[in-house]
């Protein structure tokens, strides 16, 4: 049924539909309105869980291990600050090889304090062993989280469902909400292989020598591996039922594109216009969006890309003293490849800061002028030193 | 009173990894028989996780969840709610903790469950600093020991905080205060706590040889030294206000407890006299509390 959702309650009931058992979770801005939605769930009955109102972030993150490794389907939602405190048991959660799903609203961290989107938090904890895909629209967002329990329960691995701030979490859009009985008939309940029991006593996360820790790594290494062909798998599964299909990455209006543009979450709408646009111009302009950002859909990549002349990646996010985050692992996956194209990193959009057709207009314009890149990054929107103190001063 | 009998059953396996003497491994050997076989552990990082045994080992023949260090109460909530969302409500739960992660790095944690008032029961075993890591001070540590990190010229300055009153104040259901030099009195506690719900907490005082500097054949005696001096009492809060003495402590000088130990070595007799004064006051101020004044 077609209802009017925003971003965080397409989540909230991505997460009823899913029949989580544990939910556990802390407020943020501008997460909050999942979890609020989710405690009116559970109050009404409407959903059988628990939900435990922890102390922080760190412990909501902890008590879903605590009920993922009882075998229960655990939940959570967070953001930014509350992402950043959660990171050690990040790591846990996916070491003890538990499928926890979480929404996580991208948000800028602070200080200075800012509640506006970026992607920084989230592709900080890269390599925390979480599976990260990266939501285009609040239908995405419902769908993709569906889909993040049926992909990390075949995995053994956790899931992070990422949104935008506000341009997702808080807009309203259209969103086809499935009914329980076709959910349950793509998500079966959650069987773990293994799981604390009292009637089979065993230890998890005990010591581990060198001995044997570098076999469980290279296990979970495997299972991010797997999970191409799983996200994959699923996505096909889900498209059947619901016809609505999403793969690792989908490229737009790629045919015979000599600059593509390279982008993740709300930024894609944008760009599909402004890509419109240039087609319409006869310009030969394309667009990629990457929707799975672990496992980094490498082989994907490749053959979207090698033979294109030129690619430009947006970033709204930045590893300090490197590059934009996906301008550096996109790089990473062409180095070397017959065919590879010339890659343009751009970072704009930080701290929330509009990335609107123009701005797209100029990164466009600016790939196209070069014949290669002559700056290990551009800033796309940056003031002037007089402009930026004359904008702080009005 | 009645003989009271120690449960046979083991729930541990011997050759654990615990040095000699261990009192927070006698202390789980003797919890775990109280507790019985529907019980899951919740470990954060501390002494146990290695006593616990490497992997593919196990010191414990029951489920045992290895956690972050601050996170022994919460990840004990979670473990809970699922239990519960699954019918499991006769399955015990229990967060096995050190000092160091209930007094310092896990009491935000604790706190939240506390004040939730979460259905399992949490055990601090108190061995009074970080020994796992080799005897740094954590605010278990007594005023005047020495540690590593409170070397001779800068011994513990401040008194040992008082997690039995900050727990008090989260008007939990029950409280107590336990020692492994009195295992009948111990196992009773943990028997009462598993038949109450809510969050119940077990403060167990469990000397380390090696960070205490006793002998590995002295923990018992110093253990009892520590009840009979009355420098750790023992008793039990109910609700957070019901307050019961538990042994009458016989009033041994507190020098008894703190000369054997070469941990204060650097205590002073007028050390001595204040920290006589100091345990008799708080001795005097808990009793009148058990008597409801």
């Amino acid at each position: 049924m077609k209802t009017v959702l925003m971003g965080n309650h397409a989540v909230s009931h991505a997460a009823r539909l899913a029949r989580v058992e544990v939910v556990s979770a802390y407020p943020i801005t501008p997460q909050t309105q999942i979890v609020e939605e989710l405690s009116e769930l559970c109050a009404s009955g409407e959903l059988a869980a628990k939900f435990i109102k922890v102390e922080s972030e760190h412990s909501a993150m902890a008590a879903c291990i605590g009920a993922s490794a009882a075998g229960a389907r655990a939940f959570t939602a967070t953001s930014s600050q509350g992402l950043a405190l959660m990171h050690e048991v990040l790591h846990w959660a996916s070491g003890a090889r538990l499928p926890i799903v979480m929404a996580e609203v991208n948000r800028a961290l602070a200080p200075g304090w800012s509640i506006w989107t970026e992607q920084t938090d989230s592709l900080a904890q890269r390599d925390t062993g979480w599976l990260q895909f990266y939501c285009e629209s609040n239908q995405e967002v419902l769908d993709t989280t569906l889909q993040a329990f049926a992909i990390s329960e075949q995995l053994a691995l956790p899931s992070m469902v990422v949104l935008d701030a506000f341009f997702l979490s808080h807009t309203y859009e259209p969103v086809d909400v499935p009914t329980q009985e076709e959910v349950d008939a793509f998500l079966p309940p959650y069987e773990p292989a293994m799981k604390l029991d009292v009637a089979d006593p065993h230890a998890f996360g005990s010591l581990v020598g060198p001995d044997a820790y570098f076999e469980f790594r290279h296990a979970i290494q495997q299972s991010f591996g797997r999970a191409l062909d799983v996200i994959e798998q699923v996505g096909a599964q889900f498209a059947k039922r619901f016809g609505r299909r999403y793969g690792l990455i989908e490229g737009y209006r790629l045919e015979g594109a000599e600059l593509v543009l390279v982008t993740a979450s709300t930024i894609t709408s944008t760009a599909r216009y402004v890509v419109d646009q240039r087609r319409a111009r006869g310009e030969k302009v394309g667009l990629l969006k990457v929707r799975t950002f672990r496992p980094f859909p490498f082989e994907a990549l490749r053959q979207a890309l090698c033979g294109v002349p030129k690619v430009a990646v947006v970033d709204r996010n930045l590893s300090f003293g490197h590059h934009g985050i996906f301008h550096a692992e996109l790089k990473s996956a062409l180095y070397g490849q017959p065919g590879a194209p010339r890659v343009f990193g751009f970072v704009a959009g930080l701290g929330g800061r509009d990335i609107t057709p123009q701005t797209l207009d100029e990164i466009i314009d600016t790939a196209q002028r070069l014949e290669r890149p002559d700056q290990e990054i551009y800033w796309v929107g940056l003031k002037t030193p007089a402009a930026h103190e004359a904008s702080v001063r009005a | 009173m009645k003989n009271f009998v120690i449960p046979e059953a083991e729930h541990m396996y011997s050759g654990h990894l615990a040095c000699s003497g261990c009192g927070a491994s006698l202390g789980m050997r003797l919890a775990l028989k109280a507790l019985g076989e529907q019980t899951m552990v919740v470990l954060p990082a501390c002494c146990w996780s290695i006593i616990a045994g490497p992997f593919p080992t196990s010191t414990l023949k029951l489920p045992l969840f290895h956690t972050a260090f601050e996170t022994a109460a919460a990840t004990a909530s979670g473990l809970r709610a699922a239990l519960d969302m699954k019918g499991k409500r006769e399955v015990t739960v229990v967060a096995w903790a050190g000092d160091g992660g209930t007094f310092d790095i896990g009491l935000q944690a604790l706190s939240g469950a506390a004040e939730r008032n979460e259905n399992f029961i949490y055990i601090c075993y108190d061995n009074e600093a970080y020994m796992n890591t080799g005897i740094q001070r954590s605010s278990a540590t007594p005023q005047g020991a020495w540690t590593t990190t409170t070397p001779q010229g800068q011994l513990e300055s401040r008194p040992k905080k008082d997690i039995d009153q900050i727990m008090a104040a989260h008007g939990i259901p029950y409280i107590a205060t336990a020692s492994v030099a009195y295992p009948d009195d111990l196992i009773r506690k943990i028997e009462k706590a598993k038949n109450m719900q809510g969050l119940r907490f077990i403060h167990l005082l469990a000397p380390c040889p090696p960070g205490w500097k006793i002998s590995s054949q002295e923990t018992i005696q110093i253990a009892r030294l520590a009840v009979k001096t009355k420098v750790f009492p023992l008793y039990e809060i109910e609700d957070g206000e019901r307050y019961t003495l538990g042994l009458e402590p016989e009033a041994l000088p507190v020098r008894d407890y703190f000369e054997r130990q070469g941990r204060f070595r650097y205590l002073q007799p007028a050390d001595y006299e204040r920290i006589q004064r100091e345990v008799d006051q708080r001795f005097e101020k808990l009793k009148a509390k058990s008597q409801g004044h």
